[in-house]
């Protein structure tokens, strides 16, 4: 069988840079840093005290209190996002019985889930568990809600696989369509783990940067002092729908997905493989899938958090995988930027690289201070200050703590 | 109105969304107040931690009103 054409035909987006993909790209376009002090809870006896928060966030602008009390935060930004680039999208008079929503989150409710046994805990142990604990909590609350609040009846799950959660979803979705199963469907992923829970448990795997004195600094991907990755939060949704059917309802078409690769490092649960075989390997697989040669790419949206180890694996897979060509491309981490949004990290990452082939612009790695002698001085980082360069192909990674791989291959449509 | 119907009524506003004016003593949670059932386990519980007593689930469900949860806790509040 033939598979179909795939586009993207609607964006959205809230995260640390801003709450729309306007305010998103903005923040992109001109290096911002979203990082500051932690505000969600009290973080003072934690070893990182500071977040890429979604600022001034107040759930009664987007839900009445009644609805935002029960979606955890997670959900929340899903909500918000989907509603964007649904209406970006203009899915009025579409079947509903073929628009899928299929959804990335690495965690899920993790604030519901704390707060629920921190209230156990200090109980006597009768136990008051509220109504909503357990559908608040679970990952795939996010993908139910965005389909109850639109009646959209295709098919509808959420991918877990770490920070590859939403590029999981994307390429999910991606195949569904192709496939025939949906013609449109709603994709991306949330996250909202800045809680005593999340950055407690990252710091004890001395995952996250632990730059106090200065915050805005302390995501510097590739940088000699890099030192972890900071933590975000936020979400970013597509539409994305069959060609012929955008085609033929006259819908504005950011790009076209041309190949999604998944491969694994089966290596260490956390650590990434120090020889970047399995990066290697999810880029090969995304570049076949895709049909074109390493030769056509122009931008790669790496995974790049800042930790030591992963920065380096990703950048030698990607010489590897490109060899001469390496130097052509530009490459950047917009982590630098919007800080570390795990399982949401593909969805704003792919908007920064469907926003980098529309607007023809790559978005700074910002904070660069001190080349690493590891990496190739001659390689273009983009660092610090955004690129004007045409942009036809982008190529999204993302990597998650299981070894879980995901590269997605956007181009500029062409008939 | 009591001290304890001024409580319930408290309740049911903040945990239902609903105006005061709405929560008349014959109003029915799920009729009349836009509860759904798991509105009312969440509401039961409420009342149970704010009076600091145990409802039975079969006591529980005969409680569907204003009036009924009421009538419930001032009879059974400690």
């Amino acid at each position: 069988m033939s598979l179909r054409r795939v586009v993207v035909t609607g964006l959205g987006a809230i995260t640390p840079l801003g709450k729309t993909v306007a305010e998103f790209w903005d923040g992109l376009s001109r290096g911002v840093s979203g990082a500051a002090p932690i505000t969600r809870f009290d973080a003072s006896k934690f070893k990182t005290r500071f977040a890429c928060e979604v600022k001034n966030y107040n759930p009664d602008d987007y839900f009445p209190t009644k609805e935002g009390r029960k979606m955890d935060l997670f959900t929340q930004f899903a909500v918000i996002a989907s509603d964007e680039a649904i209406r970006d999208a203009n899915l009025e008079g579409v079947n509903k019985d073929r628009v899928g929503v299929i959804w990335g989150s690495g965690i899920g409710g993790l604030k519901t889930f704390q707060d629920e046994c921190f209230n156990f805990a200090k109980g006597d142990g009768t136990p008051r568990y509220n109504p909503f604990f357990i559908p608040k909590m679970i990952a795939d609350s996010s993908s139910g809600n965005i389909s109850i609040k639109n009646g959209f009846r295709g098919p509808n799950f959420v991918t877990t696989s770490a920070c590859a959660s939403s590029s999981d979803a994307i390429v999910a979705a991606y195949n569904y369509i192709r496939l025939g199963m949906a013609d449109v469907a709603v994709t991306g992923g949330s996250e909202a783990a800045i809680t005593e829970a999340g950055v407690g448990g990252f710091n004890a795997l001395k995952a996250m940067s632990e730059r106090n004195d200065d915050p805005q600094s302390g995501s510097r991907p590739y940088d000699k002092d890099r030192d972890g990755f900071v933590l975000g939060e936020g979400s970013g949704a597509l539409v994305i729908e069959d060609y012929e059917h955008a085609k033929a309802r006259g819908a504005r078409i950011y790009a076209e997905i041309i190949g999604g690769g998944l491969s694994s490092d089966a290596y260490h649960i956390t650590a990434p493989d120090p020889t970047g075989e399995g990066v290697v390997l999810v880029m090969q697989n995304a570049l076949r899938d895709a049909g074109i040669s390493p030769e056509e790419v122009d931008y790669i949206n790496t995974h790049g958090t800042s930790t030591p180890l992963g920065d380096g694996a990703e950048i030698k897979a990607i010489q590897k995988v490109f060899g001469e060509h390496a130097y052509n491309l530009n490459i950047s981490s917009t982590k630098s930027m919007t800080g570390h949004l795990l399982g949401g990290a593909g969805g704003i990452e792919a908007l920064a690289s469907i926003l980098a082939i529309q607007h023809g612009i790559v978005p700074p790695t910002i904070n660069h201070f001190t080349d690493d002698p590891e990496l190739d001085a001659r390689l273009n980082f983009t660092f610090n200050e955004a690129q004007k360069r045409e942009v036809t192909v982008a190529m999204s990674n993302t990597f998650g703590f299981g070894g879980h791989n995901t590269s997605v291959v956007f181009r500029k449509l062409r008939d | 109105m009591s001290e304890i119907a001024e409580k319930v009524k408290a309740i049911i506003i903040d945990k239902l969304g609903v105006e005061a004016s709405e929560v008349t003593t014959d109003a029915s949670f799920t009729n009349d107040l836009g509860a759904d059932s798991l509105d009312t386990v969440e509401l039961i519980m409420e009342f149970e931690k704010e009076f600091n007593v145990s409802i039975p689930d079969d006591q529980a469900e005969n409680i569907a009103t204003v009036g009924q949860a009421v009538s419930y806790l001032e009879e059974h509040a400690k």
